[in-house]
């Protein structure tokens, strides 16, 4: 009721100031804004700096929490709430919080900015939270680990599938960073479910480790611990910036999705929300995520012409991330079933999927030129074998499949059959006892050869 | 002593007893209550089950992830066992220069945050650390330091063989020099003396240390997690928790498993201690008689010193050239060096130093006060339910810190401190209670083995005098455990003054964290790895120092008190 009534109250006061506005111009702000945000402080005291010398009146409190950790905080904080904004990468984070009704509309008015980057809206199409840089995923390495190893640079992600980089390669998982997810939804979508599967595993199977952090891959790759790591763009541009010998591509197959800022819903501080969102769009605000230590895509296309020489722009290179249309919606449905499936197939069997794949590897090489009808039989069941997913795509995205691993039941009635531990069990059952054949297979095929 | 006497002796530790049990039952027992009550719900219809324990027992990868955790726990006690004795012995045997030297340093590894550890160690001992990288360019060989659960085990019993050492050290301080005497004039010497006189009179720190490691490895959750093995249990909870949400049942009922094999690993070392009694009347003047070494001993035993040192603090050198270096990548030192992390660090994050000396000293004195009143309460009185007081305390251990604090943010949001109008979940003085809370069962380890060792004959003699309970506290017991509460605060507030996993849940806003909350901000970026590291090395050189002067003043106390004993002695 009391929650309804201030929501009704912000409403009106929101629109009176609006009024008020356009003639005044300027607003005095409240002295304080609290913002919700996974970015590091790198990001987050370059972007303070700036808004406060604008606005000298206003402090700005970042509270740094990782992205699912922030959605769990506004969350567990609503019935009570302290910050005034969410500020994170993963648009499926925004849409979690827009489902819970826990995010406020509003309206920019900073002109110039496009609809689209690459083939995906920059702002929410209901209006709860805005775009205000792009970020694409694509592939780092390390020149001095490829140099030393002697390892050529990939251009695509099935290059990484290639036996040379076998153990070489590090990536976070999909549950853990919500980055990451976007990758692998990503790829799913580009090349379909089963094809898609594929090649992950193809690839996962030549990683050295799942990192526990998105930060983590960029972080191997910088200090050498592994060569290759599947990132997003400004943790690779960004790496390069700061000095490290790195360098990052865009593989064809990618999505450029836009990084977003919102106003959580009865915002303590709600003009000071409002004006940061307004920085931030502006040039000048737009200007400093090209600083050395953030590189962020801008989305207002002007800001590239103060861009350093080889950035990427994705207003001009219309290759970077126009390949696949991404499906915010199938995304959203099987979310949680991504997760499981890829930590039970890749995170917690990478042991056993990592000897099944060097298996093949060395039957395929040992096979070479050779004709052995038999050999390459065994060789490509092994293959299929690894390949398996225990689910067809129609069962990824059924909604009562999906109840099982809902985060929350919505009420003590609602009838869910089917534990997720259960589901798992399974699952791994099968993974496991596939990757073991496959590993026979190939290792039968490489003795006939 | 009089029936009026007991009872008035009886009253003072009650109502202490009973501040302690109300504090653990508000900020333990309700929150983690709260949060493992989850474990027994079904996830569909949420009514009392246990088909969650059944899920957890056919799974395959949890099966695998219980062996892995045990196996890591007690081969990090092993190793940490190595690397504690001879420090411990040496440094209390015999005359050795820098002996307080050799201990504050010995301490260090437990007051870098774990995950900055790992950090640093794989830079010097990874598969392209520095190490490895000349290994290779001189021997063409590689030695897998850190390669899966063997990196778990290393940095593992690096961080915490000071529990083993500090509890040990204090141990052999307390031995009485007149069992050492007895042996020696009953013709013991060299080994059998070690073997069968001091080390079985140094049992209780020992036992006291190793269980701490045990547990403390067992549940653990940075260290795995930034070597990235998953494949134990307690990632494996915090995996379950962070990535499908706080209300996946698995995680729980791992915490619950978590928290069994706690109590049972703590069970073992009371029994392990039971119907002996090790208390001596005498306190020993400074311990053992300490004697001199020959000089080729001497050189052998500084030679182990220097060696284990020099492994144990590789953390430290890592990050201190982490701290300073430019570019550090696939290469056995940095490109450049500069100072320019410091200043900038300076410049932007004295807050967060401040912060961390105002939680870390609040909760290690919260700590000490409460460890002693407890260890006091459970040894020397006959209080109903005392035990269950050192239970629950030294529960807190077996709790995750995740949980921890996803419990106090369910218990306490919708609270409202009166005055400042704040949920209590976000007033920063919850920090201070968690970490008092994650910290006790040191303290309260330090106090017991201090006070297990201490005769109730003299405070017999003291109240026979005609003391009264309370003097005979403050003017007996708490000056003679003092060696133990100091190690206990010290514990405390050094691994308080670097706890990560409960803090990270709780801080509600950026000038509210602690050191340990913003080097992990700092670490989460590229540029950020050089501000982090001389982050970490400031909050190093903080409790370092802060250790050091602790130990200055124990050994002032304790050569102030000798020739007093050698009196009482000598009448």
């Amino acid at each position: 009721m009391t929650n309804r009534k201030t929501t009704f109250w912000t409403i009106v006061f929101g629109l009176a100031l609006a009024v008020l506005a356009a003639p005044l111009g300027a607003v005095a702000l409240e002295k304080k804004l609290v913002i919700v945000t996974s970015y590091p402080p790198d990001t987050t005291t370059t972007v303070k700096k700036a808004f406060e010398k604008k606005h000298p009146g206003v402090k700005v409190e970042m509270l740094k929490k990782k992205t699912t950790a922030g959605i769990k905080y506004l969350q567990e904080t609503a019935s009570n709430n302290r910050s005034d904004m969410f500020w994170a990468s993963a648009p499926d984070a925004f849409e979690v919080l827009k489902g819970d009704n826990l995010l406020q509309k509003y309206k920019v008015k900073i002109k110039g900015i496009p609809k689209n980057v690459g083939a995906f809206p920059i702002n929410d199409p209901e209006g709860y939270y805005k775009g205000f840089a792009a970020s694409g995923y694509g592939i780092m390495w390390n020149t001095r680990y490829l140099k030393a190893k002697k390892l050529p640079a990939p251009k695509t992600w099935a290059d990484l599938a290639m036996p040379v980089y076998h153990g070489h390669v590090g990536m976070s998982a999909p549950s853990r960073s919500g980055t990451t997810h976007l990758t692998v939804e990503t790829l799913l979508q580009g090349k379909g479910w089963e094809k898609g599967w594929a090649e992950w595993k193809a690839i996962a199977g030549n990683f050295k480790t799942v990192t526990e952090r998105s930060f983590g891959v960029p972080d191997g790759v910088n200090s050498g611990q592994f060569g290759l790591g599947i990132v997003i763009d400004f943790f690779g541009l960004s790496s390069e910036a700061s000095g490290f010998p790195v360098k990052f591509i865009y593989p064809p197959v990618t999505t450029l999705v836009p990084a977003n800022i919102a106003i959580v819903k009865n915002a303590p501080h709600p003009k000071a929300a409002a004006a940061f969102i307004e920085f931030l769009l502006s040039p000048a605000g737009q200007e400093v995520l090209l600083d050395k230590k953030i590189r962020r895509l801008p989305v207002n296309p002007a800001t590239y012409a103060k861009a350093p020489k080889d950035f990427p722009n994705p207003f001009k290179d219309k290759s970077i991330g126009s390949a696949v249309k991404f499906d915010l919606q199938l995304s959203k449905n099987r979310y949680n079933v991504i997760n499981s499936l890829f930590d039970v197939m890749v995170t917690y069997r990478l042991n056993d999927l990592r000897a099944a794949t060097k298996a093949i590897q060395t039957a395929e090489a040992q096979m070479g030129g050779k004709k052995n009808m038999a050999a390459k039989k065994l060789i490509d069941e092994a293959k299929a074998l690894v390949a398996k997913v225990p689910i067809t795509a129609a069962q990824a995205s059924k909604k009562e499949f999906n109840a099982i691993f809902k985060k929350k039941r919505k009420k003590a009635t609602t009838k869910v059959t089917g534990r997720q531990a259960e589901v798992e069990r399974e699952w791994d059952a099968q993974v496991k006892a596939n990757y073991a054949k496959a590993r026979a297979l190939a290792e039968k095929a490489a003795s006939m050869l | 002593m009089s029936l009026e006497a007991m009872a008035r002796g009886q009253w003072g530790p009650a109502a202490v007893g009973l501040i302690v049990g109300l504090f653990l039952l508000a900020f333990l027992v309700v929150p983690v209550v709260n949060v493992i009550y989850v474990a027994f719900q079904d996830p569909n219809t949420g009514a009392l089950t246990l088909i969650n324990f059944v899920d957890f027992f056919r799974n395959n990868l949890f099966q695998e992830s219980a062996i892995n955790s045990i196996y890591v726990a007690l081969m990090s006690v092993v190793l940490a066992s190595c690397f504690a004795l001879p420090l411990a012995y040496f440094t209390t045997r015999f005359n050795f220069g820098g002996a307080i030297l050799i201990q504050t340093l010995g301490v260090l590894p437990l007051i870098m945050p774990p995950f900055v550890g790992a950090v640093a160690m794989l830079l010097l001992l990874g598969e392209n650390g520095s190490v490895n990288l000349l290994l290779d360019e001189w021997f063409g060989f590689k030695v897998p330091f850190m390669e899966g659960l063997n990196g778990v085990i290393l940095v593992e019993s690096i961080h915490y063989f000071p529990f083993i050492l500090m509890n040990l050290s204090a141990s052999l301080n307390n031995i009485d020099r007149s069992m050492e005497e007895s042996a020696q004039n009953l013709g013991a010497s060299g080994m059998r003396l070690f073997r069968r006189i001091v080390f079985p009179l140094a049992m209780p720190g020992y036992v006291a240390g190793a269980s701490l490691v045990f547990l403390k490895v067992f549940d653990d959750i940075g260290t795995p997690l930034l070597l990235n093995i998953n494949n134990m249990l307690a990632p494996q909870a915090y995996l379950r928790i962070a990535s499908i949400g706080i209300s996946d049942p698995m995680g729980y009922v791992i915490s619950v498993i978590l928290v069994i094999f706690s109590l049972l690993a703590l069970w073992t070392s009371f029994l392990a201690l039971r119907n002996k009694d090790y208390a001596t009347v005498q306190k020993g003047g400074g311990g053992l008689m300490k004697r001199d070494l020959r000089p080729w001993e001497k050189a052998a035993c500084y030679g182990v010193v220097v060696f284990i040192l020099l492994l144990v603090l590789s953390p430290h050198f890592g990050l201190a050239i982490l701290s300073l270096g430019t570019v550090w990548s696939f290469s056995v030192l940095p490109d450049a060096y500069t100072y320019a992390h410091y200043l900038r660090v300076i410049s932007d994050s004295s807050e967060f130093i401040t912060n961390t000396l105002l939680y870390a000293g609040l909760a290690a004195g919260i700590d000490v006060v409460f460890g002693t009143a407890i260890a006091y309460i459970v040894l020397r009185t006959g209080l109903a339910g005392r035990q269950w007081l050192d239970y629950a305390a030294m529960g807190a251990v077996a709790i995750p810190g995740v949980v921890l604090g996803i419990g106090y943010l369910r218990t306490f949001y919708a609270f409202n401190v009166p005055i400042i109008d704040k949920p209590l979940a976000s007033w920063w003085v919850i920090i201070v209670v968690a970490l008092a809370i994650r910290r006790l069962p040191y303290a309260l380890r330090a106090c017991m083995a201090a006070l297990q060792q201490l005769s109730v004959m003299l405070e017999e003699a003291a109240e026979n005098l005609g003391a009264t309970k309370g003097r005979t506290i403050y003017r007996v017991v708490v000056p003679l455990m003092s060696g133990g509460i100091v190690a206990g605060f010290i514990t405390s507030f050094a691994t308080a003054a670097v706890e990560l996993s409960t803090t990270i849940m709780l801080v509600s806003q950026e000038s509210d964290a602690p050191l340990a909350f913003g080097i992990y901000e700092f670490m989460q970026s590229a540029a950020g790895r050089g501000p982090g590291a001389a982050l970490g090395i400031i909050a190093v050189v903080i409790v370092g120092v802060a250790t050091y002067v602790s130990h200055r003043f124990i050994q002032r106390k304790e050569t102030r008190q000798t020739p007093d004993m050698a009196i009482v002695a000598g009448v």
